[in-house]
């Protein structure tokens, strides 16, 4: 592989017609001089992507495991001796907080941002590239603080993931000595590392997008990313807020978030503080999170769905300004995790109101989903099987939604399996699959080789109807009223015989479907040497990203000329047209004739 | 093409299993049946939205699959067909959160003639305060928690002193009397919850929050605690009895009223 | 929330403003061919910093927003004492103005190629920003000699909460400001310096606008702001 970027000047060259303005005070590219710079200390985003996110999958797989043992609990209560009620809690609270911060998050922005942004746009790298590198060695170390919880005296924190004061810093939780301290702290350097990595995706986007690529020619993805970007760099801080304040009260004795209470039978050393206020700034947080989360899975969803089926995403713009729309409303519905929490009650009908209203342009994504199936030309790839299955578990995570956000519906539901199962139908399973149907689409382009689709197929069927299986069923446990977090339900007036037979299936759907994901990982390995040569364009798209010189991208990405756009990214089955895609570069049959240089990477 | 049907079977069998599973609401005890008929609305609402969007999915995967020569229709947008999508999810949206408002003005507005039943929770246990003869519970703060005042009221209000108080027991109630629940917590927070009865609150140390309810079915009904509230959080459970006013009065009578209760101290203190 | 609500809508307005004039109610599919303005936009390097601070900016409002907002909403609660501020936080108010107003002649001289101009600003906008470093300190100490810990009540743990925030962003300033007089000192010439200076003097009035809104918010003004807007309502 010839990294042609490495030899003459770029910036101030002398460019040539195609993009005169352009090539003219280009940020310098650095050049890495060693193995550990190229490979370790990289700052060029591609590798930043592959650390990002090969960290947040190994760290998926400790919570991958931790949501074994803990069903292992549910259905066969007292069957592994080591798990007690405070280990259950503490696996509980890593599993949930390792799965929404440390790999959703990590893994969309941190992950496919990094990848896709320079790419989808025509550029060279991030903007800030030593800014980029630090986002993920903050990253990689609050990883590791966070692991560390484990083995800190007392344990991780056990307080759930929501981390509600005063019980998240007081002795009858586990983990209250050093696993909240090193959770709290955890947290925070994984926001400034964010914020670092943020600020370059945004600035990127703003600044960096290649002659001719207007906001309007973005492809969904890099507006799903983009948009859930400037969302978390805005919410994040109100963790960040709550995470200072909380270790106050709990290192330096304050009392922001602690009332005068009583701790087996003594009055406690605190008084004044306001646990409803931890409440507001987390959700304030953690509502956008969920959408930091589904917006970046709608946008590549959306251009997995285009490309496969070979047509254009089904209104665009309305895409667009639902992203968005969604991004923007997702900041006034935060308290609908509170209706039952004691707020002001009046708040209900406002947040039960903004919520509903969010449905709407949720549900104009779906419709235009599916109508863009309508009449497409289909293939039934392995990206396009985990697509589809993200449209059937969004779509029911989405509607159970609407029972959970409507105010009155939520009083009997919240706090009941009924919840758990919601958000990991419309936050869990279904920006996951998202995540495996983007490797199988993307890893042509990182490796150069395709993955198997036999061990895809197999990976897709289990994934999606075990996740389903999980899922579906555990509502009904939640209309029955069946609550969440109890280590064990005992004997309970209310709850048949039925409840635990549901439980175990539940949990042995769980184990295949955790044991699948080996499958993929194994997959991941195996192709990297033997997969199929994949060749620069392997599913014809017509985004940037696959009409790179070379495959996997060199550093500097565009070889000698950066690419020039002419078209938006959804330019399949035009009519007339003699293949049925269109590169965004191609300037299309009229303009090559009238002389106009032809960019870079054109086939 | 195998997807298209399973996609198909997922709908059928997702609607047989709604229909068929034994797992839904334990039968109603309170007033809030409006409550669950809100749920019924919205899961027909849903449901047909979910049957719909999957059942027309897996009808376009089968009837536009790749064969040699296919091509894709190009078409951009459609306005018409999605201003029509959007009014419709309007529509249906309204329909579920209007009740759904109405519903809650109701559950947040307790009624003139509802007697207050004051809750206490704490690590691990229920607590219970009821006003004595003259019908008013007396002021209490956690400040003022001690050995023989385990619920914190306050010793100077006067009407504090007949307040019947009930620990660790079960809680009657007088079934079809409206129930204020005024919830109070004296160390983290929890959650006060009788599926039967639908209706759930946090409680939050403090500050009192609270709902009501009119128990409607004499029964004895488990209580759980609904929000995490330290290891023994599985474990926090209580009764509560809905019985015949002239049973319920027997109860409360038998109870131990918060003077009865400081009088072994006053005496020792005399010693 | 109503502050950092009053924040989101100021950074929607303009976010909105800025999607709107990018045309994002065009219909790309009909328009092939480069399109965009026939000016092509500044994509120079020092305009990508510049944005990359508007944007850091808008993270560092946003923090602090949230902070002013936890802080009303505990204010809002029954039992508020609101804390003596002490005297010297005003002197500190002075000086925190001043720096920024030398960073500001930095900058104009930064533009007028005087290099004399820019030394004199940075070295006097750096030595400010330290007094006003080490005043906020005493301010800590001499509440402290008075009585008001940390953990004494919820209003004094927000004056060191807040005041700390606001000092560890001056603190980080400073090391940038540092790392461009550093390069002033060693010869460095306008070209290199002009970048540097230049974001330096924002940031410093984003800090100063933020400080005052803070001691707004100490001072208990806003507190009197909303009653008298309130009374006039009602």
């Amino acid at each position: 592989m010839v990294d042609v970027t490495h030899g003459g000047p770029i910036s101030g060259g002398t460019a040539s017609g195609a993009a005169p303005a352009f090539e003219v005070g280009e940020p310098d590219l650095y050049h890495p001089r060693s193995w550990v710079t190229k490979y370790v200390f990289s700052q060029d985003a591609k590798v930043i992507a592959i650390q990002y996110g090969l960290t947040a999958m190994a760290i998926g797989l400790v919570a991958l495991v931790l949501s074994w043992l803990m069903r292992m609990q549910l259905a066969f209560p007292g069957l592994l001796p080591f798990i007690d009620a405070d280990h259950y809690y503490q696996f509980i609270t890593m599993h949930g907080m390792i799965m929404v911060v440390y790999l959703l998050t990590a893994l969309f922005l941190g992950g496919f941002g990094n990848y896709l942004i320079p790419l989808m746009l025509g550029a060279r790298d991030m903007m800030f590239p030593y800014l980029n590198m630090l986002s993920y060695w903050i990253y990689l170390a609050a990883v590791l603080l966070l692991v560390a919880g484990f083995f800190v005296p007392g344990g991780p924190t056990g307080a759930g993931w929501t981390l509600y004061p005063p019980q998240a810093i007081l002795a009858n939780t586990p983990g209250q000595s050093w696993g909240i301290v090193v959770m709290l702290a955890s947290l925070m350097l994984f926001i400034i590392g964010f914020t670092m990595g943020g600020l370059n995706y945004v600035v990127t986007v703003l600044q960096g997008r290649t002659r001719g690529l207007t906001l309007m020619r973005m492809p969904l993805t890099i507006w799903g990313i983009f948009t859930a970007t400037v969302m978390a760099l805005l919410a994040f801080p109100a963790l960040f807020v709550g995470a200072v304040m909380m270790l106050f009260d709990r290192l330096l004795g304050t009392s922001f978030f602690m009332p005068a209470i009583v701790v087996t039978g003594e009055q406690a050393p605190y008084g004044g503080g306001s646990p409803i206020l931890f409440q507001h700034l987390f959700w304030f947080f953690g509502h956008p999170e969920v959408y930091i989360v589904a917006l970046p899975a709608f946008g590549i969803v959306s251009d997995l769905i285009s490309t496969h089926a070979r047509k254009n995403i089904f209104g665009y713009r309305m895409m667009v300004w639902a992203i968005v729309g969604i991004g923007a409303l997702s900041f006034v519905v935060w308290a609908h995790h509170m209706y039952v929490s004691g707020m002001n009650p009046g708040f209900g009908f406002f947040f039960a109101t903004t919520t509903l209203i969010i449905a709407i342009p949720t549900a104009l994504k779906v419709y235009n989903w599916v109508l863009t199936l309508w009449r497409g030309d289909i293939h039934f790839t392995v990206p396009m099987l985990f697509a589809l299955g993200f449209i059937v578990t969004f779509i029911n995570g989405g509607l159970t939604g609407l029972f959970l956000g409507n105010v009155v519906v939520d009083v009997p539901l919240s706090d009941t399996m009924f919840v758990v199962a919601h958000f990991h139908m419309v936050m869990g399973v279904a920006p996951i699959l998202v995540i495996f149907g983007a490797i199988y689409h993307w890893y042509p382009k990182i490796t150069g080789r395709m993955l198997d689709t036999t061990l895809g197929k197999i990976h897709f069927w289990m994934t999606f109807l075990g996740a389903y299986l999980i899922f579906f069923p555990m509502h009904y446990l939640g209309l029955l009223g069946v609550p969440r977090r109890y280590f064990e339900m005992g004997e309970t007036a209310f709850v048949p015989a039925s409840a635990a037979t549901l439980n175990v299936f539940i949990t042995i759907t769980a184990l295949v479907v955790g044991a699948t994901q080996m499958l993929f990982l194994f997959n991941l390995a195996w192709s990297l040497r033997h997969g199929r040569e994949a060749g620069g364009n392997p599913w014809r798209a017509t985004t940037l990203e696959w009409q790179t010189p070379e495959t996997p991208p060199a550093h500097g990405n565009w070889g000698a000329e950066r690419p020039v756009v002419y078209r938006w990214a959804y330019d399949y089955s035009v009519p007339g047209a003699p293949q049925d895609f269109l590169p965004q570069n191609d300037p299309g049959p009229d303009l090559a004739s009238s002389g106009e240089t032809v960019a870079e990477g054109v086939r | 093409m195998p997807i298209a049907i399973v996609l198909g079977l997922v709908v059928v069998g997702s609607v047989l299993f709604h229909f068929l599973s034994p797992w839904w609401f334990t039968p109603i005890a309170s007033n809030w049946g409006y409550i669950d008929d809100t749920i019924n609305i919205t899961f027909w609402i849903t449901g047909a939205v979910f049957a719909a969007v999957v059942l027309f999915m897996a009808y376009c995967l089968l009837r536009f699959r790749h064969k040699p020569g296919r091509r894709a229709a190009y078409e951009p947008e459609n306005r018409r067909l999605e201003s029509w999508l959007a009014i419709g999810t309007a529509v249906g949206v309204a329909a579920m959160l209007a009740p759904g408002l109405v519903v809650w003005a109701h559950f947040i507005r307790v009624p003139a003639g509802a007697t207050s039943v004051e809750v206490v929770g704490q690590q691990w246990q229920w607590a219970y305060r009821l006003p004595g003869k003259d019908g008013r519970l007396g002021a209490a703060d956690t400040r003022e928690v001690n050995d023989t005042n385990p619920l914190g009221i306050d010793p100077n209000d006067p009407n504090g002193r007949d307040d019947v108080i009930v620990q660790g027991g079960e809680l009657h109630l007088p079934v079809g009397k409206p129930v204020a629940l005024l919830l109070r917590s004296l160390d983290v927070v929890h959650d006060f919850f009788v599926p039967e009865f639908r209706a759930k609150m946090d409680m939050i140390p403090g500050s009192v929050t609270y709902y009501w309810l009119t128990p409607t079915r004499t029964g004895s009904f488990e209580v759980l605690c609904a929000e995490l509230c330290g290891v023994g959080h599985p474990y926090m459970r209580g009764t509560v009895v809905v019985e015949a006013e002239a049973d319920y009065q027997a109860w409360l009578a038998q109870q131990q009223t918060f003077e009865q209760m400081q009088a072994p101290a006053q005496t020792g203190a005399l010693n | 929330m109503s502050v950092i609500l009053l924040f989101l809508v100021g950074i929607l307005a303009i976010a909105f403003g800025w999607l709107w004039r990018q045309g994002i109610l065009t219909k790309p599919w009909l328009e092939v061919g480069v399109a965009g303005p026939a000016a092509p936009p500044d994509r120079s390097p020092a305009r990508g910093a510049r944005v990359g601070l508007a944007v850091f900016l808008a993270v560092v409002g946003s923090l602090f927003a949230l902070s002013a907002s936890a802080y009303l909403m505990r204010a809002g609660l029954g039992d508020w004492e609101a804390v003596r501020m002490p005297g010297i936080v005003w002197v500190n108010t002075g000086v925190l103005a001043l720096s920024s107003i030398a960073l500001e002649t930095a900058r104009l001289a930064a533009r007028r190629d005087d290099i004399e101009g820019v030394r004199a600003g940075v070295r006097a906008g750096a030595l400010t920003a330290l007094l006003f470093l080490a005043g906020q300190w005493l301010a800590w100490r001499q509440l402290r000699a008075e009585g008001y810990f940390l953990a004494g009540n919820p209003a004094t743990a927000f004056f060191y909460l807040l005041t700390g925030l606001h000092g560890l962003h001056v603190a980080g300033g400073l090391a940038v400001l540092g790392r461009v007089a550093w390069r002033m000192e060693r010869g460095a010439g306008i070209a290199r310096l002009r970048l540097g200076v230049d974001l330096c003097a924002t940031y410093w009035h984003a800090l100063l606008l933020i400080w005052l809104v803070l001691l707004g918010l100490l001072a208990n003004w806003v507190g009197d702001f909303v009653a008298i807007c309130r009374q006039l309502l009602t």
